[in-house]
């Protein structure tokens, strides 16, 4: 088992997610600090892909500016060394199914958990192929986390019983991006999720305001904001990473 | 051990979101139930035979194989169906299955417009609203085929993501069936994506090898020596190829397009320059960089241009059952050209790969053997980016 238990046992878990190298390795690494320093509980990593399809067009921009600013896979891994000498919390990984693969699966994995990270989220591995990458995050102790979407219905008890780490609810169909409001029906969800499993809970997709993030937070575990955050990176640069600091203050006080 | 479903060898599978999963399981059931149906069957050939004008002929060409002196050449008219290509076959039978679903919206990507145009078509006919993802680079270099689906009463997108293309249009077209499902079919048109999309496409596919067969039986009285076919994601290549694949004797050869050369960044040859990966819901080879990343391919023919191969493919490449082999832009033209002036056809600009790959094999080989080349559709579409890379401006 990894330490991502920890981040559900400071209250609801605030999850902020960053894409690494937007708009370089700098920026990002004061930004994961910021972050962490205004109360993060759990830092989700987005390496970059060319053609992130579970993603809208906030998230999409910063996989581009981040791979024209010239980041790699060896890069982020180095990045996340230096973070793990003063950063104590748990990180995870989200990326797409060939960056781990191309670069070698058992040889990614390793890296990995040699450099800190707890756990892998990977929006295309269904729960139906995730032996693909499973022999390995057990072999290293990183935890493969499981989504659960609004379509999933008749699927929750068999991904919720064999889930690690948490779990990622996802809020709403469609791609990441923010939303105005979540109509899906996700306390029911959870609830389904309960009756099989003692596995956390955090929402994601759509978050943007505290109101939002307290709402969520208030029938699960935890909320993640991706698509948010991203937005204050494009807005400020490498001046980010105060304003982030900021904003998830006041999204850990909303869900706390 | 990977998911079993869907796998050819090591490859396909099912990679994607776990939103749509659900729905290509529906699909799959739903594909699993009708298949065998003779109703369904029935009134699937009927579309074929009274609305696409199937069969294809599958026609000598005398000229050409008198000029190139060796192998008796045949062409399988793919570019005489309704809306000027193979695709047609393929969006009949998904547009009728997914009405049967009780679907009432088709989605789909396109590269040249031929899908585009053949989904919007099936649209109209079994009046479902339809909506066509293109690159904006594609909408520019085929701009006829943006209005005939527009006329056809489909929407088009234009995207503007990535590199504007093929693989940008398969990844927005993934983005909108995930917003919206319930009543929205992800009408796919090649051989590709999550399973059970290489599997539906071929088998709606394998009526070309199912009647070159029987044509070629019946002319010649024999089985194909060569079958050619061009390789986009590779549905028209396994539906000439499928009905041939027990039959050892018979080369099956996919020709790639290599864009301005294989030794170049600027090429779509997936087997000649990929390497394995997973991407668009599928294990497979692609084009990509030492980390993964998905490579800018380039090709003249927006319909080849595309950095992956459908997963059947990969797995004939790896026993050895068929061969991939790359050509070039300037090969593509020079058989778009030859065939036009030899037996007044003027191909499709994928096609031409085909064409092309003829042109080099058939002059050494005996005179009592056939090929067999795939004319998956109609060149109206290329001629004004022909005639530009020619140097000509047709549009002024
Ligand atoms: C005429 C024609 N041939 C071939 C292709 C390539 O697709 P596939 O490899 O699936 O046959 C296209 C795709 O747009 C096409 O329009």
């Amino acid at each position: 088992m990894s330490n991502i238990h920890k981040a559900f046992e400071n209250g609801k878990a605030f999850i902020p997610f960053i894409t690494c190298g937007d708009p370089d390795i700098n920026t990002t690494l004061e930004t994961v600090r910021a972050a962490v320093e205004a109360g993060a509980d759990l830092i989700e990593l987005g390496i970059p892909f060319s053609d992130p399809t579970a993603e809208g067009p906030v998230i999409q921009a910063a996989n581009l500016r981040a791979l024209k600013g010239g980041i790699t896979t060896d890069k982020i891994f180095s990045m996340v060394e230096d973070l793990r000498r003063d950063i104590k919390i748990p990180m995870v990984f989200m990326t797409y199914a060939n960056v781990i693969f191309s670069y070698g699966t058992e040889k990614f994995i390793s890296r990995a958990h040699e450099i800190g990270i707890d756990g892998l989220i990977i929006p295309d591995l269904p729960f139906e192929e995730k032996e693909e990458f499973l022999p390995a995050c057990h072999k290293y102790d990183v935890d493969l986390i499981s989504m659960i979407a609004p379509t999933s219905e008749n699927r929750i008890a068999m991904i919720a019983r064999e889930a690690e780490g948490f779990l990622y609810i996802v809020s709403s169909l469609g791609v990441t991006g923010t939303r105005s409001e979540i109509k899906t029906d996700l306390a029911k969800i959870i609830e389904a999720v309960r009756k099989n499993s003692k596995i956390p809970c955090a929402i994601g997709f759509g978050i943007s305001t505290p109101e939002q993030a307290k709402k969520m937070a208030a029938i699960s575990d935890g909320a993640i904001v991706g698509s948010a955050i991203i937005k204050i990176l494009a807005k400020y640069g490498t001046q980010a990473p105060r304003y982030v600091g900021e904003y998830v203050k006041a999204m850990k006080e909303a869900v706390r | 051990m990977t998911n079993p479903k869907g796998r050819f060898g090591i490859h396909g599978g099912q990679y994607i979101t776990e939103t749509l999963m659900n729905a290509v399981i529906e699909l799959e059931e739903a594909y699993n139930h009708y298949k065998d149906d003779p109703d369904f069957n029935s009134e699937l050939t009927d579309l074929f035979n009274n609305y696409a004008g199937r069969p294809s002929r599958l026609y000598f060409a005398k000229r050409m194989t008198e000029d190139l002196g060796g192998a008796k050449i045949y062409l399988k008219r793919e570019d005489l169906n309704h809306t000027g290509a193979h695709k047609i076959n393929n969006v009949l039978g998904q547009a009728l299955l997914a009405k049967k679903m009780g679907k009432t919206r088709l989605i789909a990507e396109t590269g040249a417009g031929q899908h585009g145009v053949a989904t919007a078509t099936a649209a109209a006919l079994m009046n479902m609203q339809c909506v066509v993802f293109m690159g904006v680079e594609d909408t520019q270099r085929q701009a006829l085929n943006v209005y005939r689906m527009k006329l056809l009463g489909s929407e088009v997108v234009p995207v503007e993501t990535g590199t504007g293309t093929l693989k940008d249009a398969v990844s927005e077209a993934m983005r909108e069936w995930t917003s919206r499902i319930s009543d929205t079919h992800y009408c796919l048109g090649s051989v590709m994506g999550p399973h059970p999309f290489p599997t539906i496409v071929r088998d709606f596919q394998a009526v070309i090898s199912r009647e070159i067969k029987s044509q070629l039986l019946e002319l010649e009285n024999k089985l194909p020596d060569v079958i050619l076919a061009c390789v986009g994601g590779g549905s028209n290549a396994i539906g000439s190829f499928w009905h041939f694949i027990n039959d050892k004797d018979v080369r099956l050869i996919g020709c790639e397009a290599a864009g301005r050369g294989v030794d170049t960044f600027e090429t779509a040859a997936t087997i000649a320059t990929g390497r394995l990966g997973i991407f668009h819901g599928m294990k497979s080879y692609f084009c990509q960089d030492e980390y993964g990343q998905i490579a800018p391919v380039y090709s003249i023919s927006a319909g080849l241009d595309y950095p992956g191969i459908g997963p059947e493919h990969a797995h004939l490449h790896d026993i050895g059952r068929a061969e991939y082999v790359p050509i070039t832009d300037e090969e593509a033209v020079n058989a778009f050209e030859y065939l036009a002036k030899t037996e007044g056809i003027i191909p499709a600009i994928e096609s031409a790969h085909a064409v092309a790959h003829a042109m080099k094999i058939a002059p050494s080989m005996n005179k009592d053997k056939v090929i067999v080349i795939t004319i998956s559709g109609r060149g109206d579409k290329d001629c004004t980016a022909i005639a530009r890379y020619r140097g000509e401006n047709i549009n002024e």
